[in-house]
């Protein structure tokens, strides 16, 4: 028997954003014994003070008022740092391009948060992600958000079927400006409040300033892919495959675009014209697999894929090796693959499970200046 | 949910007495107390009486009280006032690591000006060593603050001694009494404290109101500039209301204060015998006998401070981690840090419960109860 909403009790991961907020305020409609927790995952104090993480529970205690449920703070500081930042650094000291938001959700959110929530007597967790679950096949399945443009399932892609079976997405069937304006119309203190860009640890600051303060830049040649030096680079972690801005070459012809990296020399290989050759890959290998299911994988299946957050699906082939590797061959070339980001699959709506890119094909040929 | 509040070392709830002291004020004598008509007159005469029964209450003379927003207010005033005035003879001052954050950030704030300031340690019972404080007093010290006691662990600190051996020096004592006032003898001559700070929240008393003692003669610049009350030393039209009600809650705390030492001591009796009966594994962060009466620091077996305190709050129990944090802060109480040191896991494990008016010994057998519970169910 399923308790009802008023026995049930549900953690909202609380950010001091619109989507979260709007998530505990649906949930608290449905009659649900609703909590909300604000995360701590990062100290970024200021010279000044100013603490990010402050304003955003200044925030998040303002909403919960206006909804009428209760909130508390939890820091992860520590369990973010060994899991999700060193993870970050130690990716981009070995030349590649980390996702940590993937890592956060696998680990903190959906795993030391979730424990946290547990601990608290919460049957589940919910966050403001744009992602479904439903029960489907006796399983719970991770559907996309209804709203193609937000759909997170490609961060969410390591959530196992335990972790997804105590997992709530109140908002995951509605689209973002519907978000918008329950907000408004509830009147809550972040109906208008500005969406938080990119990784969530460095925020609007400078990206290359922030990398800059843990990992040495190295300074290095920019070259073509037949060795000519056609300009400098500040490091190569400031860069990543398919990259134009910031090279700072000029010239006559087509934009100059990153095609890979070579550790060793510290080199950076670029090369004129967005759709370059070197740039297109046909198959990889896959690291870290993942399935959303229990159920046996097949060893071989076709399926889509997206190789980037906010990419159309590719139709690809699956192979699973023995190692617990898998094979991705892709129907057609796909640009820009770059290793270290994710790799998602799904079939149709529902999002399979994903896995890290890690070696990149061309033609049964790996291709090393990708890293 | 009925709620049962155990946080008075937090706040405490106002008194019917005073609330109907400062609503009758409110609402019917708003006179300016610097007036010189009667509506003003009448004002004035309310603060006068105040300010008399407090300084009595203490031991004090009737100038010898300035009137604050509360005890952070008055424990800034302490110190930068004495400080800025008494810099001539002396660069030095001493404190304890274990000061309530109105005394500790000032403090801070004067080494960042170039001032040499001690930080004392405490033992792992939160009380300094009177050799350590001998130790660091020097010809050069304008400025001893040490809490009377502490509003996290309730460790009483040696107070009379330090009062005593700095009758024969330059230093002005201040003592932060907020948190011993009501519950401890706080007599200023008997002390020998020069400035001690009291805030009415602390006692049945409304937020926003407090008051500094400061002996007759003690050098003191001024903090808040404007008019001339408070003898010129706090500037800013007198609150009537809250410091009538601040009077009242004094009176009401002095009078019945052995009695109610006597009730708090057996709350916290039985709620620490009460989780001996349920196998509750826990030590004592401070000392019970140089401690409050009515606060119990504990340090949990094998639980985490956080989800306790939620898995409390939605039981109805409110209780704290001892210093009010913000937004998930991580940064270990510095008191517990100062007993323990940095990585101890008390640190990560330790509640505050504090009695005060109200609370039963059926309340101590519920908190207990409850703690039983859910130390079970986070630690299996």
């Amino acid at each position: 028997m399923k308790k009802s909403p008023e026995e049930t009790r549900v953690v909202v991961g609380m950010s001091g954003g619109v989507d979260s907020s709007v998530a505990a305020l649906l949930l608290k409609q449905q009659g649900y014994d609703v909590i909300g927790i604000f995360m701590k995952n990062w100290d970024d104090t200021d010279d000044t003070g100013m603490c990010t993480a402050t304003e955003d529970y200044n925030d998040v205690i303002r909403v919960c008022n206006q909804i009428g449920i209760p909130y508390y703070a939890v820091n992860f500081e520590k369990q973010y740092w060994d899991k999700v930042f060193t993870y970050f650094l130690e990716e981009y000291k070995a030349g590649r391009t980390p996702n940590p938001d993937v890592m956060c959700n696998k680990e903190i959110k959906f795993n030391a948060f979730l424990d946290h929530a547990l601990k608290l007597g919460a049957d589940y967790l919910a966050t403001g992600h744009y992602a479904q679950v439903v029960e489907r096949d006796g399983e719970v399945k991770m559907l996309r958000g209804i709203d193609d443009n937000k759909d997170q399932t490609y961060f969410l892609n390591q959530l196992t079927q335990d972790q997804l079976s105590k997992v709530m997405f109140p908002i995951g069937n509605i689209e973002k400006k519907e978000v918008r304006k329950i907000a408004q119309e509830a009147g809550l203190a972040t109906a208008t409040k500005k969406d938080s860009t990119g990784i969530c640890f460095i925020g609007e600051r400078n990206f290359k300033e922030f990398l800059g303060q843990y990992l040495p830049a190295q300074p290095g040649m920019m070259v073509t892919m037949d060795g000519k030096k056609v300009g400098n680079h500040d490091g190569l972690m400031y860069y990543t495959i398919g990259q134009r801005h910031g090279l700072g070459i000029g010239g006559s012809g087509e934009p100059w675009f990153v095609l890979g990296k070579d550790l060793e020399k510290n080199e950076l290989f670029v090369g004129q014209g967005f759709d370059h050759e070197a740039l297109y890959s046909d198959s990889i290998t896959a690291t870290d697999i993942s399935w959303t299911s229990n159920k046996p994988v097949p060893t071989t299946f076709t399926c889509t894929a997206k190789f980037r957050y906010r990419q159309p699906d590719d139709n690809v082939t699956v192979h699973v090796k023995e190692s617990g590797e898998v094979e991705v061959v892709f129907d057609q070339p796909i640009r820009a693959v770059t290793p270290g980001q994710a790799v998602v699959f799904y079939n149709g709506d529902e999002c399979l499970g994903g896995a890290t890119i890690d070696k990149i094909y061309k033609d049964q040929k790996q291709l090393l200046y990708v890293g | 949910m009925k709620q049962l509040y155990a946080d008075h070392a937090a706040t405490t709830p106002v008194h019917p007495q005073v609330v109907q002291v400062m609503t009758d004020i409110l609402t019917d004598h708003f006179g300016n107390a610097s007036s010189i008509h009667a509506v003003g007159r009448r004002s004035r005469q309310f603060l006068d009486e105040a300010r008399t029964s407090i300084a009595k209450s203490i031991g004090a003379h009737f100038n010898e009280i300035i009137f604050t927003s509360g005890g952070t207010e008055a424990n800034n005033l302490a110190i930068a006032g004495v400080v800025e005035a008494m810099k001539q003879k002396g660069n030095h001052i001493i404190t304890t690591k274990i000061e309530h954050h109105a005394v500790l950030h000032p403090c801070e704030e004067l080494v960042k000006r170039g001032f040499n300031v001690t930080f004392l340690d405490v033992d792992e019972s939160g009380r300094i060593s009177m050799d350590d404080f001998e130790q660091a007093l020097t010809d050069d010290t304008i400025l001893v603050t040490i809490m009377f006691a502490n509003n996290e662990v309730g460790s009483i600190q040696p107070v009379y001694e330090i009062g005593n051996r700095l009758k024969s020096h330059q230093a002005y004592f201040h003592t932060d009494a907020v948190q011993a006032f009501g519950y401890e003898d706080v007599n200023v001559q008997e002390i020998g404290a020069d400035l001690l700070s009291v805030s009415a929240h602390k006692i049945n008393g409304p937020k926003g109101v407090g008051f500094l003692y400061v002996k007759k003669g003690t050098l003191l610049s001024p903090h808040l500039l404007g008019g001339e009350q408070e003898r010129k030393r706090r500037a800013g039209t007198e609150n009537i209301a809250s410091i009538a009600a601040l009077a009242k809650a004094t009176e009401l705390a002095q009078t019945g204060r052995k009695k109610k030492r006597e009730e708090l001591l057996e709350i916290r009796n039985n709620l620490l015998g009460r989780l001996d009966e349920r196998g509750v594994m826990y030590r004592i962060n401070g000392s019970l006998e140089h401690g409050l009466p009515h606060v119990l620091n504990l340090s949990i077996f094998g639980v985490d401070v956080e989800a306790m305190l939620v898995n409390l709050d939605m039981a109805g129990i409110a209780v704290s981690s001892g210093s009010a944090c913000t937004a998930g802060s991580i940064e270990p109480s510095h008191v517990l840090v100062a007993m323990f040191g940095q990585g101890d896991e008390r640190l990560r494990n330790s509640i505050r419960i504090s009695f005060g008016r109200g609370n039963t010994i059926e309340d101590a057998h519920k908190i207990a109860d409850e703690l039983a519970k859910i130390v079970k169910r986070l630690v299996h």
